[in-house]
């Protein structure tokens, strides 16, 4: 058979792909419908935070920070409860990362604040002594991109009917609402008011007039992701 | 007319050559800058604080990752395409004018891609996944490339005149559908502007799998692509290269139809390994952990397969420094599958994962294997391809030393470092609390950043003087004749 193959480059082609394919699909596709089930109290990124995570992908903070808490005590000592897989539901990408350089921060919105982040990613080594991470500085000048955030929340609510504006039900049994905004100048104004109260717990001071004069720098948007990843 | 031996022609092979050294160059040195980094974050300011933006670690990660896979690799697998396939086939390029145009276009449109992925991760326009990083316009382009390249390989077969296919072919063919099927199905994604009807940056995408599932594809893809751009088209070289070079045959033809079906059928179920104790179902984390180390018998078949080809002439080992490249690449292909799936073993994976042990995994399989394989063919290649003898042939020996040496100290110093890191993570005091906070795991690992750097630097520096070797190859070495080129490649002193 295998010297028939080697002779007819088509089959031999077809042969092995069939035997390739074989383990993606008794592998991946299983598995597809239930994994993307989001667990009680996963909300969808507002505008603000969605713009942060794609200022956390721009600076591929993903390539030194995990987002995976695994189920050994040591982790869940250091990081907080381990993820479930329903937590993920509306992360598109997943941001699980393959390396620890610095501490994961699936739940890093539990444990710093506004403030800490703000002087850390200032100056990593004075707020952490010993610290190897660079400084972010250039967050604070760059402006957020919101309106690529509003067209990504737009379309992952037409296309993969993420829940906005819809009442999702929380760990305490309250109700909760994230808005998708009509327009994008509606969305602006939204990711605006959010960016008000991040930066009333910021000192720096030109984030602050930026803020003041309507603009949402970088870091803003950045803190504001930061902070809901409980 | 009929007993003339066939003119190849090798313009294509000749341009990827080129792009293989430079942009392994490129890679190899953001990596050495990478690492110093790492041991010295001031060098996140090498250009100064104005482009810092530009010149900081996770910036240019990406950039290091993408080059040498996509840069350094790919060059090296469609130079040896281009040179490898007219001779197994027994058909020159130039007797197709079709294929021949199809052969530029697949260089062009390349290096237009490369010039886009350069550009787009330095200002940070990325998807977020790791070795899938470009943006939708940029994954068209990459399937254009593919598509052309799969039409030139069925083409040249198909006006092939020895019809059974030579086992490298199989392994070219097996590159080509794996990494068709893993990138199309990896970069599923849904452009934004278009989307919402022409609102924000227009390159940005959505990708069409969230959380859990996407990590499943991705790492299916990530792992895959390993394989498939790292270990099938790498055997397809040594299984043509190091037999020409060593003018013995293949050893058993019995154990590569073994090798080259057992990799396919069991290579792709390992990519859950990449998953273990995260929260894919447990299931596929055995699965892939299970695989992982069957796998070691399809890789071990090949390497076994060519250690056992130079059997009866092992002194060509000592001699000939292009032999001792292969051999070495061989060496360490099998030294890394074993060490993947030890990886992959539950408990030992609670350990290594997240560590720099990876980090480790991964460098000695693309420096010790791939890079050296790499190297070797286009050693081969360089006196058959320019009419001259390779230009040094003690140069050739001190980089192999160096570059040894190189990759050593890197797998040594991050295998200490990431079984440092992995054990003080889970170290406990006798209260039960954890016994190192965060800060101690990473200021702990100092040295062996250090040793690393200095590792990679080693390596880059063994990059320069095989950069320097082929250019005087090309350009200033003897002129050799036909007779020359049978098995050993003509060498300087």
């Amino acid at each position: 058979m295998f010297h028939w193959l080697e002779k007819h480059p088509f089959f031999f082609a077809v042969a092995v792909f069939l035997t390739i394919a074989f383990a993606g699909l008794i592998e991946i596709l299983p598995n597809f419908a239930q994994a993307s089930q989001p667990t009680v109290g996963t909300k969808p990124y507002s505008t603000l935070e969605l713009a942060g995570r794609h200022v956390y992908i721009k600076n591929n903070c993903m390539g030194c920070h995990s987002q995976l808490i695994r189920p050994f005590k040591s982790e869940t000592d250091r990081y907080g409860h381990y993820s479930l897989s329903g937590e993920y539901a509306y992360d598109r990408p997943f941001l699980w990362g393959s390396k620890r350089t610095g501490p994961d921060l699936m739940r890093v919105g539990n444990y710093r604040t506004t403030d800490w982040h703000e002087n850390h990613m200032k100056d990593p080594a004075a707020v952490v002594p010993g610290s190897i991470m660079p400084a972010y500085r250039w967050m604070f000048k760059n402006t957020a991109d919101i309106d690529t955030a509003y067209a990504e929340q737009v379309t992952v609510n037409k296309v993969f009917a993420t829940p906005y504006n819809t009442e999702i039900p929380m760990a305490d049994g309250t109700k909760a609402t994230v808005a998708l905004a009509g327009t994008l100048d509606e969305a602006k104004a939204a990711a605006l008011e959010e960016a008000k109260v991040v930066a009333a717990d910021m000192k720096d001071q030109d984030v602050k007039d930026a803020v003041a004069a309507g603009q949402i720098p970088e870091i803003v948007a950045m803190i504001a992701y930061l902070n809901s990843m409980k | 007319m009929e007993n003339r031996p066939l003119e190849y022609d090798y313009t294509v092979a000749k341009w990827f050559m080129l792009t293989t050294v430079v942009l392994g160059i490129v890679g190899m040195l953001v990596g050495v800058i990478l690492a110093w980094q790492m041991a010295f974050p001031a060098v996140n300011l090498m250009a100064g604080e104005g482009l810092a933006e530009y010149t900081n670690f996770s910036r240019l990660r990406p950039l290091h990752t993408d080059s040498v896979i996509f840069g350094f690799t790919l060059s090296g697998i469609w130079a040896t395409w281009y040179y490898v396939g007219q001779r197994v086939l027994k058909v020159s390029m130039a007797e197709s004018k079709f294929l021949m145009v199809l052969a530029k276009l697949h260089f062009f449109i390349y290096l237009l891609v490369v010039v886009a992925v350069v550009g787009s991760l330095l200002l940070g326009i990325s998807t977020g996944k790791e070795y899938a990083d470009f943006e939708w316009p940029i994954d068209i382009a990459v399937v254009v490339v593919w598509v052309i390249w799969g039409m030139s390989i069925f083409g040249l077969i198909g006006i092939r005149r020895e019809k059974s296919l030579y086992i490298s072919i199989w392994y070219y063919i097996a590159t080509f559908l794996g990494i068709a099927m893993l990138y199309l199905f990896n970069n599923m994604e849904i452009p934004t502007y278009f989307a919402s009807g022409g609102i924000g940056a227009w390159y940005h995408s959505v990708s069409m799998y969230s959380g859990t599932n996407d990590a499943l594809v991705q790492w299916w893809y990530g792992h895959n692509a390993v394989a498939f751009g790292f270990t099938v088209p790498i055997v397809a070289m040594i299984y043509y290269f190091l037999p020409k070079e060593s003018g013995q045959a293949v050893y058993s033809y019995k154990l590569s139809l073994l090798a080259f079906w057992g990799l396919m059928f069991v290579y792709l179920w390992a990519g859950g390994h990449h998953l273990i104790y995260s929260t894919v179902p447990d299931w596929m984390q055995t699965m892939g952990s299970v695989f992982s180390v069957v796998l070691i018998l399809p890789s071990w078949g090949s390497a076994i397969n060519m250690l056992l080809t130079m059997k009866g002439e092992w002194q060509q080992v000592a001699s000939s420094p292009l032999i001792k490249f292969m051999i070495l690449a061989s060496t360490f292909y099998m030294f890394s599958t074993l060490e993947g799936p030890i990886q992959a073993i539950k408990s030992v994976n609670a350990l290594a994962h997240f560590t720099d042990w990876i980090v480790g995994h991964v460098h000695d399989g693309v420096l010790g294997w791939v890079a050296f394989m790499i190297m070797a063919a286009l050693f081969h290649m360089a006196p058959r391809v320019y009419k001259r003898e390779i230009y040094s042939k003690s140069l050739m020996n001190t980089q192999f030393w160096i570059q040894t040496l190189g990759v050593v100290l890197y797998f040594t110093s991050m295998w200490i470092a990431g079984i440092t890191q992995g054990m003080m993570w889970r170290a406990h005091d006798e209260f039960g609390n954890l016994a190192y906070s965060f800060i101690d795991t990473v200021t702990v690992l100092h040295p062996y950043y250090t040793i690393r750097a200095v590792g990679g630097t080693l390596y880059l520096v063994g990059m320069f003087l095989f950069a320097y070797n082929m250019y005087k190859t090309m350009t200033s070495s003897r002129r050799v004749e036909e007779s020359e080129l049978q098995n050993a490649s003509p060498m300087g002193a």
